[in-house]
């Protein structure tokens, strides 16, 4: 029964110590799709998300991309692939333009940077910034240049860890429609997040229910 | 697709060299230890010139393993807390590839300043001019082994409490084989031994070794660090 999803997991399970966090997770994602992962702090939310990218290796299961398992594509999924996780790994020493410039040489295959680095940064409302250290930037302008990211990399599968925390009302609803516009061009998207937003489409997965019963 | 992976490599590598600029404390540190390190010894030891000619090569090879030693926490820490190590893990290119970049930039900013400032500290070491080219060209050859081989402990220890400490433990004893061969490599040429070619092209063969192995070893460690 192969499932023709273009992003499937299936029987994942995830430890942490010597805890099992969840087990028994499936989950389909198809083109133009989102899915907000949900549940209480400690389930095991940023776990998963570190699992399915990559990170962190899951006790058992089967992450799949377009049918083949992703742990054996390795660097190929990772192409396919943008994380913004709880740290933004964004360099204070380097400035926002030259710390997209570096993310688009390291990151990119070839010269398939999405969108340039000035408009990625006009994007994300940081283009007067652009020269400035970014240690010198506050932590809700640093989580944007995070996202900025997103931007310059073309990935069809976006995992985004909490990716509202520090955005201020206007930020959470541009990133919001980022999102939307990802999903409206054939993108995926992965999102944990306790903040409620605004988006039409995305399928809400509470991590729960895949928890055993915690002492 | 080549090409791509040599651009990323050089991304690295010229960010690294960047970041260290705009930080360069971190760099001149180690630089300043091994300076300070081997003034100590003609002011502790006296200025009797065969005293310290004898002494000179462990002394100016201990200094520099010593200063290695203290610039190796600066090799990923920063990154980790900032989160760009976890953004290079999930590179679409091989991370192996990626951390040697890193060494190599660690290297150009701690190995390579203090092979070139060795010979004016040999001077003060009254060091014979004959080695002094030795002492510089062993210092090239060994420091690349101790950047490489230290990024393997340093990656080990990353996230761990006090892990500072506990990269010069694990890592020191790592080191004897480069500075038996590289102190001894001066020694000779200083004409206390035999010659210095036997020792150094050994450390040349254990830097062979060494690059083919410890990028490969200290991507491992990144990995198990940051699952």
């Amino acid at each position: 029964m192969t499932s023709h999803s273009l992003f499937s997991v299936r029987g994942l399970a995830c430890a942490r110590g010597d805890r099992t966090l969840f087990a028994g997770l499936s989950l389909q994602l198809d083109a133009g799709e989102a899915i907000h992962v949900r549940g209480p702090n400690g389930l095991g939310k940023t776990t998963l998300l570190r699992a399915l990218c990559g990170l962190s290796r899951p006790l058992r299961g089967d992450v799949r991309w377009r049918g083949e398992r992703t742990s054996d594509l390795a660097e190929e999924f990772a192409a396919e692939v943008a994380y913004v996780g709880h740290l933004n790994g964004v360099q204070g020493e380097l400035t926002a333009a030259e710390n997209l410039e570096r993310a688009i040489r390291v990151f990119a295959r070839g010269p398939d940077a999405a969108l340039g680095v000035a408009a990625a940064l006009d994007r994300v409302g940081l283009a007067r910034l652009a020269g400035k250290p970014a240690r010198h930037l506050s932590q809700g302008q640093k989580r944007r240049l995070a996202l900025a990211r997103l931007l310059v990399l073309r990935r069809p599968l976006w995992i985004l860890d909490e990716p509202f925390t520090a955005l201020d009302v206007a930020a959470v609803a541009s990133l919001s429609s980022l999102i939307g516009e990802h999903m409206a061009g054939g993108g995926l998207a992965l999102i944990v997040s306790h903040q409620a937003f605004e988006l039409p489409g995305i399928r809400d997965f509470d991590l729960a229910q895949f928890c055993k019963v915690r002492s | 697709m080549k090409g791509g992976l040599l651009s990323a490599m050089a991304a690295v590598f010229t960010r690294e060299l960047l970041v260290f600029w705009r930080r360069s404390t971190e760099v001149m540190t180690a630089l300043v230890f091994f300076v300070i390190v081997t003034t100590l010894f003609p002011l502790a030891v006296g200025p009797e010139r065969h005293e310290l000619m004898l002494m000179a090569p462990g002394v100016l090879w201990v200094a520099a393993l010593l200063a290695t030693t203290l610039s190796l926490n600066h090799l990923f820490a920063s990154d980790y807390q900032d989160g760009s190590l976890e953004q290079l893990l999930v590179s679409p290119y091989p991370l192996s590839a990626l951390v040697f970049a890193k060494i190599a930039a660690h290297w150009v900013l701690t190995g390579l300043p203090l092979a070139l400032l060795s010979p004016l500290l040999a001077v003060q070491m009254a060091l014979p001019t004959k080695a002094i080219g030795t002492l510089v060209g062993s210092l090239l050859l060994g420091t690349p082994i101790l950047s490489l081989i230290g990024a393997v402990p340093a990656a080990l220890t990353l996230g761990v409490r006090g892990g500072g400490v506990l990269v010069s433990l694990l890592v020191l004893p790592l080191y004897t084989p480069v500075l038996i061969f590289g102190a001894e490599a001066v020694a000779a040429s200083a004409g206390q031994g035999f010659a210095s070619v036997a020792h150094l092209s050994l450390l040349g063969a254990f830097l062979a070794v060494v690059v083919s192995f410890a990028p490969w070893a200290s991507s491992a460690a990144l990995r198990v660090s940051l699952d």
